[in-house]
């Protein structure tokens, strides 16, 4: 495990924040940490950088306690939280020349980056005069400019256009399949995650409602069979006359839980045999979506 | 050390184009050459002066506003601007999450501050005594060369320098921990009105208040006759009871401020 913790809680006051929150991050994995606004997510995020105090529970990275080896670990990490913190007045450029003078890196490593975000045209503007979507990407060019096994990513993607989100999806993956990095990265947004991410955390009011695999995650949720049709009311009725239980229908889709191969192909017979025209029928899992906010509601 | 050493680069890469560090260098360069354009401009009225009263008035002129406001303001700025270039980035997070001690940080920036502090002392002697002589040259008249007084001009400014240490320190930390810039440039300014009123009215334990300090060091010029009238000579009591509790102050302030520093949670 690159990342685990152990019961953490933190208070800010009398506000219990994070709740023994137990994180198992595998190395190679794109881990995403998912959450409403407010779950807790940014306050995890702090205390695994250690600029949060760890208040009961521990925390190891790379295997180490991260109280005692806090230079030696954060040297791998590479991090970008909330917004990206930038110095307004320096140049993009600059910025990640002063980022460079700090971990002693070469200046040729700065370009390589300012080329990988496509910043290399405003590298001389000044960070002031960049869009939120040029921050965010000199935001991420500045986590990986020391080259870390580790990246932890707070929203990366907040603020960014389509195309932008799907570049850096993109990147991370490559960093994960391709060097070997690991990627702790937090989001609101579930489709976002679920298009990356190979492990998922769902946290919500500081507590951890489900971790594992994205696998694990789609097979906690039900298959439906989705059937497109005509005249769905009709259909919907005359399916329950059948003895199936129909979970949803709306104007051109009804929905029955889905058992096996066989009976999708009941279904299909019975309604063509009756005068129903099936469009398409198709097995869908249950929406992530759907799945996000009836574990987060739950509880 | 090696991580000071980045750090202190890192803070005169940061703040090279930013007003904190050019107003040290640009405040002594205008005041000393505002003073060059009225001598020079009023050098026959003057021309009757001996070189020492010239050198007096000449430096003078720097050395009472220094002592009185100059000063404690220069330093309420300085501490500030070296801390606010984090706080308007968010970078506190960014810089307590690098691979470097926070002792490192937190040294190099307050050593920045003192450096900044130091360079504005030293171009004010620089300046005072490049611009006298200039004077002495383009307008003979005034005799600028009789007398030198390098030795008591550094020896005042070096004293300012051990007196701000005190102030620096807590304001440093006040800019620290307060992002923004009231706070701790209205302490500041209250606490040196304070300390000039104290310490112009000769209050007994002036010496104790950090704000007093410069205008007490001003004090420390004193006017030593012992060789003879031909060429009297400027003093300077180096170590007075009140540069002891400045830097006293200035070690305990920081090492307090580090103490806040490491249990202080970044937000």
């Amino acid at each position: 495990m690159v990342i685990n913790t152990d019961s953490l809680t933190f208070n800010f006051g009398r506000q219990t924040v994070v709740k023994s929150l137990s994180l198992q991050v595998p190395e190679k994995s794109i881990y995403g940490f998912l959450g409403p606004n407010g779950a807790g997510k940014t306050t995890t995020i702090k205390l695994l950088l250690n600029l949060l105090k760890t208040q009961q529970g521990s925390i190891s990275v790379f295997g180490k306690e991260l109280q005692h080896n806090r230079i030696d670990i954060l040297s791998q990490i590479g991090s970008l939280i909330e917004q990206p913190a930038l110095y307004l007045h320096l140049s993009g450029r600059e910025n990640l020349l002063n980022r460079a003078l700090l971990l002693q890196i070469s200046a040729k490593r700065v370009d390589e980056m300012l080329s990988l975000v496509h910043l290399s045209d405003a590298a001389n503007k000044k960070a002031g005069q960049y869009s939120l979507g040029m921050k965010q990407r000199l935001g991420i060019a500045l986590a990986l400019l020391s080259d870390p096994k580790l990246l932890i990513l707070d929203e990366p993607t907040n603020g960014l256009d389509p195309n932008g989100i799907i570049e850096v999806r993109e990147l991370l993956i490559k960093l994960v399949t391709q060097h070997e990095k690991t990627v702790f990265v937090s989001s609101h947004l579930l489709a976002e995650v679920e298009r990356m991410a190979t492990h998922v955390g769902i946290i919500n009011h500081g507590e951890l409602l489900f971790q594992g695999s994205i696998k694990d995650l789609e097979a906690l949720s039900q298959p439906l069979v989705q059937i497109e049709i005509e005249n769905t009311a009709d259909a919907a009725n005359f399916l329950k006359r059948n003895d199936f239980t129909v979970t949803d229908a709306d104007e051109h889709h009804i929905f029955v839980p889905f058992t096996t191969k066989e009976q999708m192909g009941r279904i299909n017979a019975l309604l063509n045999k009756n005068g129903y025209a099936v469009y398409s029928i198709r097995k869908q899992q249950k929406d992530l979506e759907k799945l996000f906010l009836s574990i987060t509601q739950n509880n | 050390m090696k991580g000071f050493i980045l750090s202190f680069r890192s803070e005169f890469y940061k703040t090279r184009k930013t007003m904190g560090f050019w107003s040290a260098v640009i405040l002594p360069l205008l005041l000393c050459l505002l003073l060059f354009i009225g001598f020079y401009t009023h050098a026959d009225k003057l021309a009757h002066q001996p070189g020492m009263m010239l050198w007096i008035q000449f430096s003078g002129a720097i050395l009472g506003v220094m002592g009185s406001l100059l000063l404690p303001m220069l330093i309420i700025f300085i501490a500030y601007s070296v801390n606010s270039i984090e706080h308007k980035a968010d970078t506190w997070k960014t810089l307590f999450s690098l691979p470097i001690s926070k002792l490192s940080v937190y040294a190099a920036k307050y050593l920045y501050a003192l450096f900044l502090v130091f360079l504005c002392l030293l171009l004010f002697v620089l300046f005072t005594l490049a611009f006298g002589n200039l004077l002495g040259v383009l307008k003979p008249e005034l005799k600028f060369s009789e007398y030198s007084i390098v030795s008591a001009l550094v020896q005042i400014y070096i004293k300012f320098f051990l007196s701000s240490l005190g102030i620096l320190s807590i304001q440093f930390l006040l800019s620290l921990l307060m992002q923004d810039f009231l706070k701790p440039m209205g302490i500041g300014f209250v606490s040196t009105i304070t300390g000039v009123i104290l310490a112009s009215n000769n209050w007994k334990y002036a010496y104790l208040f950090p704000y007093s300090h410069p205008m007490l060091a001003l004090r420390a010029l004193g006017n030593g006759k012992a060789k003879g009238p031909a060429m009297p000579h400027l003093t300077v009591n180096m170590f007075t009871s009140e540069t002891w509790v400045s830097l006293a102050v200035a070690v305990g302030v920081f090492i307090a401020g580090y103490f806040i520093v490491l249990r202080k949670s970044v937000k």
